[in-house]
């Protein structure tokens, strides 16, 4: 029975990318305020799940065709880049280093490397709980 | 190169992460793999020499100061199970090539082995309580997949048993350490180590004590904690079985050597007799699960569990002798039970059955499978020139330097047990009339039999050459007796 889900879909449609963007500023926020890399990868992850509930798991993977696998694979070299990145310059494994950077319309910001560790650990939590989801949704 | 002792960590690790981009490539899956075994075993090695003439190596990683980083130590002891433990890793990696399955294969295999040895090698090599538990989930996790992999009905209930097991032996360990946190208020293994010296064992202390005993003993299949194991060992195809057998248990024992030499030594009476009492009762019972099964796979499990009764007790003895026959011991153990588990995965891929009554006569076909079998065999009971005699022979001394005759009695009778028991397979499986379907080629019989008889060569040696291997056990064990070299190493520079 095909039920009508117009009401659903529409509002999708707007709560996504709210989720979305709530999840990019949880992430950027983790340094000095709660948050960080996994609630971020778990909001991001929600609003894809909220999309899978709303349409269906084929039209999903064609608005995002993305390999969840390979998402999680490049999150696990970037954490361990940005950790190993200390070995070139011999200081112990995982030092961070940090500097002020003038970025265009953000103006003057500081930049850590923990954020590059949080985006690898951003992108493993969306690609495992995406998998995860994805493989007990799709056996049907 | 300060960061040298994470390498044998962190190759695993990058060459997983890079295998699973294309987990349908067979043939670059294999590559992959071996390569990052390759390089992580040559990094090891440098790690070896570099500890041989340099002495214990620290790190505490961030640049933080040691008690507020998490430190990585890598020790004679820590560096030699590493370095084994990658070989082993390697050989099996080679054996599966031509046993595991393409269909495996597909599945994340070799990722899982490389991520497995990631958290093996990690928990050989962590200072730091905690992060030892992270490790010790890493291995666990990929050994479930292990388990698992390929989705058999027997694997599917055993790996139900197994993981149940870990995961309330895993939530024990964390109650564990935030009792010890609670206590000492620190999670720094060499400054745990110093706390409890200044605390001294009071009655809470020993109460952890036991605690790890239980957390480790699950995990290392102590007496009575080791129900879980037959069962499981036995679910997964053999490669995955040589690999938990050579590796998983023996990351217990560790954990429980480093803890009960480093931690709890100021009132050895109550937490190392009990040690002792428990090592003997796990002797005792797997000498009677290695007499009573007619399966191959079974006679072999139940050896890890006489193997690690055999190591713990040279370490409840606390002297020189027995806790350098207890390393000499765990590395031969290692080594020796890859070896057999992979010749009984070639008894069993010719007869294809692993009861002993349905099996005969291989030696006429296969002499050199029969012959190496029966070099491993001698090897595992400790036979003179061969890997097993001298760390039970230091084991054994140091149980009469303590004056413990009748438990010294008891390793020496379960060599017997050992030796029956392997022996029984070389009697059924190889002599007396040819019995049952040996369907093999001759190609695939060459392929397997490559990484086995290499190995088996490398136990012949390492017990030929264990007079060349003195130095370093000498190392490892002055460490063990004296926590304070262990402390330094992670505290230069900082006192």
């Amino acid at each position: 029975m095909k039920t009508n889900d117009l009401i659903i879909q529409t509002t999708t449609k707007v709560v996504f990318f709210i989720i979305f963007l709530f999840s990019i500023h949880i992430f950027f926020a983790g340094h000095y305020t709660p948050g960080g890399g996994f609630v971020g990868g778990l909001l991001m992850s929600s609003a894809i799940v909220l999309l899978l509930l709303a349409f269906d798991l084929k039209t999903v993977q064609e608005m995002l065709p993305i390999n969840y696998t390979i998402l999680t694979a490049i999150g696990l070299l970037i954490s361990l880049a940005t950790a190993a990145g200390s070995i070139f310059f011999n200081v112990p494994f995982f030092t961070h280093v940090y500097d002020y950077f003038y970025i265009p319309l953000l103006g003057e910001t500081s930049i850590h490397t923990a954020m590059f560790f949080d985006t690898g650990v951003y992108l493993v939590v969306v690609g495992v709980t995406m998998t995860i989801i994805q493989m007990i949704g799709g056996d049907e | 190169m300060i960061n040298l002792l994470l390498f044998p960590v962190l190759i695993p690790f990058l060459f997983a992460a890079i295998s699973l981009f294309f987990p349908k490539k067979v043939k670059a899956q294999r590559i992959t793999a071996i390569t990052g075994l390759l390089l992580a075993l040559v990094s090891a090695i440098i790690l070896l020499v570099k500890v041989k003439t340099d002495g214990v190596q620290a790190l505490t990683l961030g640049s933080w100061a040691p008690p507020f980083g998490i430190t990585m130590v890598s020790d004679m002891l820590s560096v030699l199970l590493v370095t084994s433990s990658i070989l082993i890793s390697l050989f099996v990696v080679w054996y599966s090539f031509s046993s595991i399955g393409e269909e495996r294969e597909k599945a994340f295999y070799y990722p899982a082995i490389l991520f497995m040895l990631t958290g093996v090698n990690g928990a050989f090599t962590t200072g730091d309580i905690f992060n030892m538990f992270v490790f010790f989930e890493v291995l666990l996790m990929s050994s479930y997949v292990l388990i698992v992999l390929g989705g058999e009905k027997v694997q599917l209930r055993e790996s139900i048993k197994y993981i149940l097991v870990n995961v309330i032996s895993s939530s024990l360990f964390v109650i564990t350490v935030g009792y010890l946190y609670s206590v000492v208020g620190t999670l720094n293994m060499a400054d745990i180590s110093i706390k409890l010296a200044d605390i001294g064992q009071t009655g809470i202390v020993t109460v952890i004590a036991v605690l790890f005993l239980i957390v480790f003993g699950i995990k290392g299949g102590i007496f009575p904690l080791f129900f879980w194991l037959p069962g499981s060992y036995a679910a997964p195809p053999v490669p995955v079985l040589a690999l938990f057998g050579a590796l998983l248990t023996k990351v217990g024992v560790y954990a429980i050597i480093r803890t009960y030499t480093l931690f709890f030594t100021t009132d050895v009476g109550y937490t190392h007799e009990l040690l002792m009492i428990i090592s003997i009762i796990t002797i005792i019972a797997g000498c009677i699960g290695a007499l009573a099964y007619f399966d191959l796979k079974q006679i072999i499990i139940y050896n890890i569990v006489i193997a690690v009764g055999v190591i713990l007790f040279g370490v409840s003895t606390m002297n020189e002798s027995g806790l350098m026959g207890s390393v000499f011991y765990l590395i031969h153990d290692i080594l020796i039970k890859g070896a057999l588990f992979l010749l009984i995965g070639i008894i069993i891929k010719i007869t294809g059955t692993s009861n002993l009554r349905k099996m005969g006569g291989l030696i006429k076909h296969y002499p050199i499978l029969g012959w190496s079998y029966l070099i491993a065999a001698f090897g595992l009971a400790g036979i003179p020139p061969l890997s097993g005699f001298v760390g039970k022979l230091l084991i054994v001394q140091g149980g009469l330097e303590g004056e413990y005759l009748w438990q010294s009695i008891f390793i020496l009778a379960s060599s017997l047990v050992v030796l029956l028991s392997a022996i029984r397979i070389f009697i059924y499986a190889f002599w007396g009339e040819e019995k049952g379907s040996h369907d093999i080629s001759p190609k695939l019989y060459r392929h397997l039999m490559a990484p086995t008889v290499t190995l088996v060569a490398i136990t012949v040696l390492y017990g030929v050459g264990s007079e060349f291997l003195v130095p370093f056990m000498t190392d490892a064990t002055s460490v063990l007796l004296d926590p304070s070299v262990y402390t330094d190493a992670v505290f230069e520079g900082v006192k």
